[in-house]
């Protein structure tokens, strides 16, 4: 077990310093979800209005409403930007170190999600420092269960780009990932509009977006920065999460022999 | 007899239809330096991925150290040195940061990891650079530093990929040096993939390797005999190319 922590730990260590020493990431998954923030969510709030809906209490404006969504956002990018990563060191060699570790490779692969997922939660919590400047702010013990939600959000969506990276063959391809599974995940769902708003404009999209595990992503956030729990969107989170991680670790089998190319 | 560092028996690969390693069987006594001479294409690197367990053996078998990879490729993985064809260094990371990262996946850390990675270092006369970044180091420098890191977790069996493509002609001839003194004064079993034939020496354990099977094995004086290993290699290769 000692063995197996030491690995995890040079993965975490090795993610962070590449995290550290990349501040143009950094600085660029700040600013996305704050100009949606500041831009988008000011221009939105005279035209939609949001009723009480559960975890709200009371009425609420349309920047409030879109603070968990864009958290999610940050979680997502991170989860396509490591795998983009993961397609790079394929590409430029350095998954072979990885992957000739004697170390389990489901661990590996485990490791380099928490890995990413680390880093999603300092740039979520980041964002969520300065929407608390803009006036859009949660109690303490909101901050605190956000951190679980965070955790197992990050390794839902990071599985789902691991495995997207398994099985895209070359960088070219990645932009097509892009646009076929990050926007369709981000805007058919809960992240910018409640269900019930989806469902005055159509039913389909509505039930597209409750079958989305980016919107029980966003809703397990939303309602435990509130201090509450919901127990289905935790399900289809934890669901969705084995779902991508199995088909992860399938995808990186060495009996495949694809991942690496030649 | 002495103790094998490599086995491999009866492996074949192919992709979809085409054939990348037909059957070939051979093996590397404990302590030697065996040579895998073959022209681009003839599958030295399919050989490779299948010996560091990047592909599962399609059929045939593969040992390392007496450790059969199928049956147990973690322990077989911790035996195993491996500087691949492509550099696999993280070029923002300093020379020891990509080190303590390897040596991590190894499941060493702490002062064991400074331990080793010095030694290392200094073998390859390599210390004096270990603060710098990656980034900031010439090619042969970075091939001597993954050298360095295939031997941290001190591996009985060594494998090179084409270890000197790319570097001028004296970092080529040091580092072939200094990978055949590892074989002869520290009993490291190498496996050395090329298609260059200055960089087999007389004695050398050599394997050609083309078009997916081996067409000589011997050691390399007794296949060149009168004439040089260049020459005979071309006529071997372009024979069975015919």
């Amino acid at each position: 077990m000692t063995l197996l922590l030491r690995a995890m730990s040079a993965i975490i260590s090795r993610e962070t310093l590449r995290f550290v020493s990349q501040r143009g990431r950094f600085i660029a998954s700040l600013v996305r979800p704050l100009v949606w923030l500041i831009v988008f969510a000011a221009g939105f709030r005279a035209a939609l209005g949001l009723s009480i809906t559960p975890p709200y209490q009371t009425y609420i404006t349309y920047e409030i409403y879109i603070v968990p969504g864009l958290c999610g956002m940050v979680q997502l990018f991170n989860g396509m930007q490591s795998s983009l990563s993961l397609v790079y060191d394929r590409e430029m060699g350095s998954m072979r170190l990885l992957l000739t570790s004697p170390m389990p490779r489901w661990w590996l692969l485990f490791s380099k999600l928490l890995a990413g997922t680390l880093v999603s939660i300092v740039q979520v919590y980041a964002f969520l420092l300065i929407s608390g400047l803009f006036g859009i702010d949660f109690s303490p013990l909101g901050y605190l269960y956000a951190f679980p939600a965070l955790v197992l959000n990050g390794l839902m969506l990071g599985a789902l780009g691991l495995f997207l990276s398994s099985t895209i063959k070359q960088l070219e391809n990645f932009a097509g990932v892009m646009n076929f599974v990050i926007f369709p995940m981000f805007f058919l769902s809960t992240a910018l509009y409640p269900l019930w708003k989806m469902a005055e404009a159509s039913t389909l999209l509505r039930d597209i977006c409750a079958f989305n595990p980016f919107s029980h992503a966003v809703e397990l956030l939303r309602f435990a920065l509130y201090g509450q729990f919901n127990g289905t969107a935790l399900i289809w989170v934890v669901v969705s999460l084995a779902v991508f991680l199995g088909a992860s670790i399938w995808g990186y089998n060495p009996a495949r022999g694809k991942i690496i190319g030649r | 007899m002495s103790k094998l560092g490599l086995k491999v028996s009866n492996l074949s690969h192919f992709y979809g239809p085409k054939c990348a390693l037909n059957n070939i069987s051979f093996e590397v006594e404990n302590g030697h330096f065996c040579a895998l001479l073959g022209p681009n294409g003839a599958g030295k690197s399919t050989l490779y991925a299948l010996l560091c367990r990047l592909f599962s053996a399609q059929d045939g078998e593969i040992a390392i150290d007496g450790l059969r990879l199928s049956e147990n490729p973690r322990l077989a993985l911790a035996r195993m040195g491996i500087v691949f064809q492509h550099p696999t260094l993280d070029l923002d990371l300093t020379v020891r940061q990509n080190l303590n990262y390897f040596a991590g996946l190894h499941g060493i850390s702490g002062k064991t990891a400074r331990i080793a990675i010095s030694e290392a270092l200094h073998r390859l006369q390599m210390a004096e650079r270990e603060h710098e970044k990656v980034r900031a180091l010439n090619g042969g420098h970075r091939r001597r530093m993954e050298i360095a890191r295939a031997l941290i977790h001190k591996p009985s069996v060594l494998l090179l990929d084409e270890p000197t493509v790319g570097l001028d002609a004296q970092t080529r001839r040091q580092i072939t040096e200094h990978v055949h003194d590892l074989a002869s004064r520290d009993g490291l079993t190498v496996m050395w993939a090329t298609h260059l034939v200055d960089e087999v020496w007389p004695d050398d354990r050599l394997l050609i390797l083309h078009r997916g099977d081996i067409i000589c094995d011997s050691v390399a004086k007794d296949i060149s005999q009168k004439r040089s290993l260049a020459e005979t290699f071309a006529e071997l290769t372009e024979s069975e190319g015919a």
